[in-house]
């Protein structure tokens, strides 16, 4: 958000093919790619400037320890221990002994140097394929010191992109519900974070329960369920300025939101009567659209990201199942017809793919499949999970999951968990408090 | 529209009795529960002496159980004594649901409730309905009678 004051000043990189390291990203996490991320390297004088302005000793190594975080959490790279480096990091950084990287079996290398430059930070940066003694790619950026987190996961969103060919997910950040307190009355607050737990901001107080956040295709809004007054509506949140204010004037409940894929609209349910429909609402004209017409439950609506179709959930077949329609509302499909109930679909950002909850014999479960319904694909099974949303590059998807309680109904507790398309780097993602409702933001320096 | 929808959980109301009667020997009454529908009173509060003040659902319906209709008309009964009182019905799922859905289901059970106090006289004005979905539970089990007690629809004075 904060309007990315990171300026990518490329400098050096016409990047030749050499048939280089390559990481496969469907595949698994059978074999992390051995990475060493030497520290930045810093002059003494930028050390002090840095050290005065961030409180913080070393920004190389911070910087690089982000780095080194983000690719281990990632499954795919194996970041080896800095005790086994024998090269300085800036001499590294000029000309790396391959010999010397190879020997602790590092197969691709992470160097570079942070300067400061006019009240700003400077950091250059370059990775190496060892075994083929080149260098892979180049990249320098300035920007402000305080930023210093988002230079970690812009290096490393390059460094991804160069090794597995896609775009990275690193320079992201995870809006939720933070929860506490007991079961019977959890107190639920707006928060935000950076994707890998750090920065963590409270968005609203607690005083009503809120539900659901969402992120607009900018990441600059959000849109959520809050009770404020009791009455539950579908809310606009802009993150920056704070400004909220009620999504449509509906004569009831207005719940399950989501943004379309051009950010112009806003879709959800309305339920009324016991009948709950899926509307779209204009949020430049205002202009109200009934989707669905139907006695049932329709809802948890998401749209492609093209925006030709929507993905819900309804009841109309006697219990919860995944639909798929146009986005005026004809042509409705089901496309679920596995054993148990789904709901939850939402739409993979490549579009390829729907990913979902399941209930089946007492189970849940978060799993995929194709947007006609075949090619269904469970990854995870558990007591109670739910609410999956994508990573911007569709490789990973978060959720969040809740304990079985003890037999004195204590022992209560939702976090947040991650895993990846291909079923496995299963993790939790941390958080201070409790969270649920997880959804994950665009790539920011995009 | 109001009629069909009348109409419609008249239906559903005959088939679950149905339902009932057929496998009547397979639902056992385990004290708290007849099929998976609460029926002991742990968490019942009243609204006047002998009003109960909510009734429990199956779980993913909303279709008023026997039991449930009998609570409604006595809350009825008391609601065309009291002219003056406005209620919230609100209603609640239990956690093995989604939480999108289960606002719905919260909404649709209340509506049932709704909808049985008013073919007894009481003006739709005096009734507001309001789903919790499953954000809060009475009982904070994870086993079938707490949930059975988390399916409901509870009546609470407005004014």
């Amino acid at each position: 958000m904060k309007n990315i004051l990171i300026t990518l000043l490329i400098i050096l990189i016409p990047v030749k093919s050499f048939g280089l390291i390559e990481v496969d990203i469907t595949r698994g996490n059978l074999n992390p790619l051995p990475v060493a991320v030497s520290p930045l390297s810093i002059d003494e004088k930028s050390r002090q400037n840095f050290e005065n302005i961030l409180k913080k000793k070393n920004i190389g190594s911070e910087i690089s320890l982000i780095v080194e975080n983000n690719l281990r959490i990632s499954g795919l790279f194996n970041p080896l221990n800095k005790d086994a480096f024998l090269q300085e990091p800036d001499i590294a950084n000029l000309k790396p002994r391959f010999e010397d990287w190879n020997l602790i079996k590092a197969q691709a290398l992470i160097t570079g140097k942070v300067t400061y430059v006019e009240d700003k930070l400077r950091v250059e940066f370059r990775l190496w394929d060892v075994l083929a003694g080149k260098e892979m790619m180049a990249l320098a950026f300035t920007t402000v010191p305080n930023n210093w987190r988002r230079v970690g996961h812009i290096i490393t969103d390059k460094v991804y992109e160069r090794l597995t060919g896609e775009k990275g997910y690193f320079d992201t950040r995870i809006i939720y519900v933070a929860e506490e307190g007991p079961k019977t009355q959890r107190v639920k607050k707006l928060a935000i974070m950076d994707q890998d737990g750090a920065n963590n901001k409270f968005l609203t107080l607690g005083n009503e329960l809120v539900l659901t956040p969402r992120f607009n295709p900018t990441s600059q809004m959000v849109t959520y369920l809050s009770y404020f007054r009791n009455l539950p509506r579908v809310y606009l949140l802009d993150i920056e300025t704070g400004t909220q204010e009620v999504v449509g004037d509906f004569p009831g409940m207005t719940f399950a939101p989501r943004f379309s894929p051009d950010g112009k609209k806003i879709i959800m349910s309305f339920a009324k009567d016991g009948n709950s429909e899926i509307y779209t609402m204009d949020l430049e004209n205002r202009i109200v659209e009934k989707i669905t017409n139907h006695p049932s439950i329709d809802t948890s609506p998401s749209y492609s990201p093209d925006g030709k179709f929507i993905s819900f959930n309804s009841d109309r077949s006697g219990y919860q199942q995944i639909y798929v329609m146009k986005s005026d509302g004809s042509n409705v499909k089901r496309i679920s017809f596995g054993k148990g109930i789904y709901g939850t679909p939402v739409w993979s950002p490549r579009g390829d793919l729907i990913a979902f909850t399941k209930l089946h014999k007492g189970k849940f479960y978060i799993g995929v499949m194709r947007t006609d319904g075949s090619g269904e694909r469970l990854l995870t099974e558990n007591f109670y999970q739910e609410a999956p949303s994508w990573s911007p590059n569709g490789r990973v998807l978060i959720f969040y999951r809740e304990t079985k309680t003890d037999s004195k109904g204590e022992g209560f507790s939702a976090k947040l968990w991650s895993i990846d398309l291909t079923g496995y780097n299963e993790r939790q993602v941390p958080t201070p408090t409790d969270g649920s409702d997880p959804s994950w933001s665009s790539l920011l320096s995009n | 529209m109001k009629l069909s929808k009348i109409l419609k959980n008249g239906f559903l109301i005959i088939v679950a009795c149905l339902a009932l009667s057929a496998c009547a020997t397979s639902k056992k009454t385990t004290g708290q529960m007849q099929g998976d529908v609460y029926t002991g009173t742990d968490t019942v509060e009243y609204l006047a002496s002998g009003v109960p003040d909510r009734v429990f659902f199956a779980t993913n319906e909303s279709v008023l159980t026997t039991a449930s209709r009998e609570t409604l008309r006595k809350q009825a009964a008391w609601l065309r004594k009291n002219s003056k009182i406005t209620i919230v019905l609100e209603g609640h799922a239990d956690e093995r649901g989604t939480r999108e859905y289960n606002l719905a289901l919260g909404e649709r059970r209340a509506n049932a409730a709704k909808d049985y106090l008013m073919t007894y006289g009481i003006s739709s004005d005096r009734i507001s309905v309001l789903s919790y979905g499953k954000e809060r539970p009475v009982d904070s089990g994870s086993n079938p009678l707490a949930w059975s007690k988390n399916r409901r629809s509870v009546t609470v004075k407005a004014n």
